[in-house]
């Protein structure tokens, strides 16, 4: 089970990227558990100055537009962020 | 900035869904212990990408030049006059409408390319601990080239304060972000000259460093909301990632799709405005209201243009008709920076970290820089 945070203020690009994210772990058949964050104070202690960001098992892989499906593909088959 | 993201729903009556500056041509950061180039980096695409733009941009160059013979033939085999209202607002949508959709998918491509190289973190980095003065000048330039949406506006704030970037530099970044729009830049090089370009790229630029030299030496601090002081801004390296020469041709088609596909329709919205002042306005009524005569004019254009928000894209084709009708330049400009710098969702989004106090006089001496701009505007553009 892998623990993601989106973190963003729930803007259309935020949405877009949980449902890519969504999308490319039931794809991969790898079970997550997706949360939104959307308060600033929360996401500040994230370090990130752009949203969305993506937090994949406590750490930050991602922040600022949307990211690519294949990026997404190697945070969710990576086991600890790096590849298999 | 845009307000692509504003989720507060509060958008005015003339709200445009506006390309959300470059924020698909971010830097994709890749969180992996020794950052190895994602496989995706080497996919199969990269050398199609490379051909599909140099094939692209050599189309681009040879269909250019024969827009406007083009439309002028479609108008004269249609049933009109030429010379009539409607055969000249005709005239004016046949040849605005591709060359505007053309000219945009090209600063587009360029800007998506070039801010590949750019990243809010980067630049936050850069303007951490610098002082007033410099760091105003630094963040302003900064603040063109970073991509960046409304959206980010809040964490882009508190990130920039709590790392240390004094707040009158952040106000530079934060104005001139929108102020010096790349899609309000190119299209007035390539529809009004390249001296208005150049002109508005410079006030711009000076109206972001003045404004924030201004907001930094009041020592606002206190405005901001309470919250805002104990946040506690956590620590993360994202480590950069090296991207190749296809991913930033990649990241410049990526805000391509992204940008053209939303703003298209207010485009020819905008194209459609400017076709009815083009053919319909009368010239003397027009020059009394806007003209260099007209003094009440530009403040006037600039409290009108302040709570509305439209994308560079929408209202640069009905400048262009105003320009071309003998409105003044300056009023014009004034009144496009009023309404692309400052709008009622942004002010909205900042309230979250600013008091209204501050937001006021943030309002206030920005619409001042642009009412300045505009009467000089009016003096060096006889």
């Amino acid at each position: 089970m892998k623990d993601i945070k989106v973190l963003g203020s729930g803007c259309p690009t935020c949405q877009k990227t949980a449902e890519l994210l969504k999308a490319e772990a039931d794809k991969l058949g790898v079970a997550i558990s997706l949360e939104k964050v959307t308060d600033y104070a929360a996401i500040a202690s994230y370090g990130i100055a752009a949203t969305p960001g993506v937090v994949i098992d406590g750490k930050v892989v991602h922040a600022g537009g949307l990211p690519k499906a294949a990026d997404v593909d190697g945070w969710l088959r990576g086991s600890d962020g790096s590849f298999p | 900035m845009s307000t692509c993201c504003s989720e507060q729903a509060a958008t005015p009556a003339v709200a445009a869904p506006a390309p959300c500056c470059g924020e698909v041509v971010e830097k994709p950061a890749c969180g992996c212990g020794d950052a190895k180039p994602l496989p995706s980096s080497a996919s199969p695409g990269s050398g199609r990408w490379l051909i599909a733009t140099v094939i692209g941009a050599i189309a681009w160059v040879a269909v250019y030049p024969w827009l406007e013979p083009l439309a002028e033939a479609t108008v004269a085999h249609l049933p009109v006059d030429r010379q009539s209202p409607l055969g000249d607002a005709l005239a004016f949508v046949l040849y605005d409408l591709p060359k505007v959709m053309m000219l945009l998918v090209a600063i587009v491509f360029a800007t998506g390319f070039f801010r590949s190289y750019f990243s809010v973190e980067t630049t936050r980095r850069l303007l951490a601990g610098k002082r007033l003065g410099i760091g105003n000048v630094a963040a302003a330039t900064l603040g063109v080239a970073t991509p960046f949406c409304s959206c980010s506006a809040v964490p882009l704030f508190l990130g920039f304060v709590s790392a240390g970037v004094p707040l009158g530099v952040t106000f530079s970044f934060l104005i001139a972000a929108p102020m010096v729009n790349e899609v309000a830049l190119g299209l007035l090089f390539a529809l009004v000259g390249w001296q208005v370009a150049v002109t508005y790229l410079a006030f711009g630029l000076s109206i972001a460093i003045v404004a924030g030299l201004i907001l930094g030496e009041l020592r606002l601090e206190g405005w901001l909301q309470p919250w805002v002081r104990d946040v506690r801004m956590g620590v993360t390296a994202l480590p950069d990632r090296r991207l190749t020469l296809a991913d930033r041709i990649e990241a410049g088609w990526s805000s391509v799709k992204e940008i053209v596909s939303k703003v298209w329709l207010w485009v020819a919205l905008g194209i459609g405005v400017g076709a009815l002042i083009h053919g319909y306005v009368p010239t003397a009524l027009l020059i009394s209201i806007m003209g260099k005569d007209a003094w009440w004019s530009v403040p006037a254009a600039v409290v009108i243009g302040i709570p509305m928000y439209a994308g560079a894209s929408t209202i640069l084709p009905i400048i262009e008709a105003l320009i071309d009708k003998g409105a003044a330049l300056g009023t014009v400009l004034a009144f496009m920076m009023a309404v692309i710098a400052l709008s009622l969702p942004e002010m909205i989004i900042l309230k979250k970290v600013l008091t209204v106090k501050l937001i006021a006089v943030f309002v206030g001496i920005v619409g001042l820089g642009i009412l300045a701009v505009g009467y000089l505007f009016n003096l060096l553009f006889v």
